[in-house]
């Protein structure tokens, strides 16, 4: 395996451009540019709002420097509060090139996109000779979710991806898992798997601040269409996404946009801090892709029963079908059908080997599903953590000195 | 442990999952299990392999993934309509179950 090398020594499994709008008035610009230069390169990422906001920004600093990204053009309208200046130099500090476009400062639309067509072209063709280095299975960083699941998904796809998480960490690449608002019910059963007992009652209690956050808000992390699939309960879904971890050590909790501080498995704990202040943790399945990406995910196992077709900008998404019948229904979306579970065919470990085989090939550079069709969606909204790491709360209490 | 249709997930639970849709009135064999299905079942859907009481937890995987709130009988399907959650409420498009 072949990776993309950057300066800060990860490796990227792709090479690509983002366009950037930095507020909803500049996305039309930056949607126009990606557009009409039509490569699976240049990619379309954004934040919509006007107000600044600590996370998003440092989301934003984080997928700019991701290393599946070579280079950036950020489109900017030039009033909005979102801090350019600061974002660009992450970016130059990180070695990448990097154009900013203010629309109000380039003379309007037209201008601004065949500005940033030429910019972005540029860097296109610049980033093309990036220095390869050897791909190490320790390199790998892969992240998990389930979207769209029902009452198969804990029992093929969901488990198949935890046997295949159990390879990879035996070979030491590093697994995320997350939605600890889709961890209630399991908090216990979870924390017997913490590399030490701190971390055992840090994951408790992150699952306990899911619960309090959801209850506010008047729903758990459970869809019309995960009840019509057979999931009756918020702990029954649970437990199904539960599975998708596989049965390895838990060596730390992770904040979205956190770089895992060492090989492992990392559990992502998406859900703010404080009283619910900008509604739901995450709005929908992308959100969380992204958040997984931000921490240098190189790639999203994408489980689902009910049969989601998403992908993502800047990392592909495997999808994973636990569903036969959906299965059959999709399967121009899907990788892996691990339906075959549900009919005998095939076991959980025969399809966690299959999913396996299916990261090597997509780190190789195969395309998944949801990349050949073209998906490359992408949210990012606001949140707030009063933490800036969630390995914070793992450090020992007291003076220094007694350490 | 599969029947063709149904499995059991593990030896503590009091449903099966379903893995192919059944109808009403088939009989399910499964080792020390036998019953007769109350309604259709799609899969995905879980249906009671002991009586369940009103108030006794639902188990999965081992574990309990809500109560009955009515008395369930073996056989029937096990869903919204007579289980709910310890934790928070579910909801459909039309209506959230379990407050």
């Amino acid at each position: 395996m072949k990776g993309f090398l950057r300066p800060d020594g990860r490796k990227g499994i792709r090479n690509t451009v983002v366009v950037v709008y930095l507020v909803e008035c500049a996305h039309h610009v930056a949607k126009t540019i990606v557009s009409k230069i039509d490569h699976d390169d240049v990619q379309l990422i954004g934040f919509p709002g006007c107000y600044p906001n600590d996370y998003s920004l440092q989301m934003m600093e984080k997928l700019c420097t991701h290393p599946n990204v070579g280079g950036v053009v950020l489109v900017s309208l030039g009033c909005e509060g979102f801090n350019r200046e600061k974002l660009n130099q992450t970016i130059v500090d990180s070695g990448r090139p990097v154009e900013t476009l203010v629309i109000q400062k380039c003379g309007g639309t037209k201008t601004t996109i065949n500005l940033g067509i030429e910019k972005a072209s540029t860097i296109l063709a610049n980033i093309a000779d990036v220095e390869r280095a050897e791909l190490l299975m320790s390199d790998l960083v892969i992240g998990t979710i389930c979207g769209g699941s029902d009452g198969t998904s804990g029992i093929s796809a969901n488990p198949a991806v935890g046997v295949c998480f159990d390879l990879l960490l035996k070979e030491d690449a590093t697994c995320i898992f997350e939605e600890t608002g889709e961890l209630i019910g399991c908090e216990h059963i979870m924390a017997d798997r913490a590399e030490s007992p701190e971390l055992g009652k840090a994951l408790v209690a992150c699952v306990e601040k899911a619960e309090k956050y959801y209850t506010k808000m008047g729903y758990g992390s459970f869809a019309p269409g995960n009840a019509e699939g057979g999931l009756t309960t918020q702990e029954e879904k649970s437990m199904g996404a539960y599975a998708k971890s596989g049965s390895s050590d838990i060596n730390g909790i992770i904040l979205p946009g956190e770089i895992p501080p060492k090989k492992g498995l990392f559990l992502m704990d998406v859900v703010p801090d404080g009283e619910p202040m900008f509604g739901f943790p995450n709005i929908s399945d992308n959100a969380e892709i992204v958040e997984m990406i931000a921490s240098g995910a190189l790639m999203i196992l994408f489980t689902t029963g009910r049969g989601s077709v998403v992908g993502s900008a800047i990392s592909p998404v495997i999808k994973i079908c636990a569903n036969p019948e959906t299965y059959k229904n999709l399967s121009e979306d899907m990788d892996v059908n691990a339906g075959s579970i549900i009919e005998g065919k095939t076991t959980v470990n025969e399809v966690g080997q299959s999913i396996f085989d299916c990261v090597i090939d997509i780190a190789n550079g195969g395309k998944s599903k949801s990349e050949e069709l073209g998906h490359k969606e992408f949210i990012l909204t606001y949140k707030r953590f009063d933490q800036t790491s969630s390995s914070k709360i793992l450090e020992p209490i007291g003076p220094s000195c007694l350490r | 442990m599969t029947d063709i249709k149904f499995v059991l997930l593990n030896e503590a639970d009091n449903i099966l999952v379903c893995c192919q849709a059944a109808n009403y009135g088939e009989w399910v064999k499964l080792p020390n299990i036998e019953l007769r299905l109350g309604s259709n079942i799609d899969i995905g859907h879980k249906v009671a392999c002991n009586n369940i009481a009103k108030g006794q937890n639902v188990i999965r995987y081992g574990v309990s993934i809500g109560s009955a709130t009515v008395d369930i009988i073996k056989g029937s399907h096990v869903h919204l309509h007579n289980m709910k959650s310890d934790y928070i409420p579910s909801h459909t498009r039309q209506s959230t179950v379990g407050e």
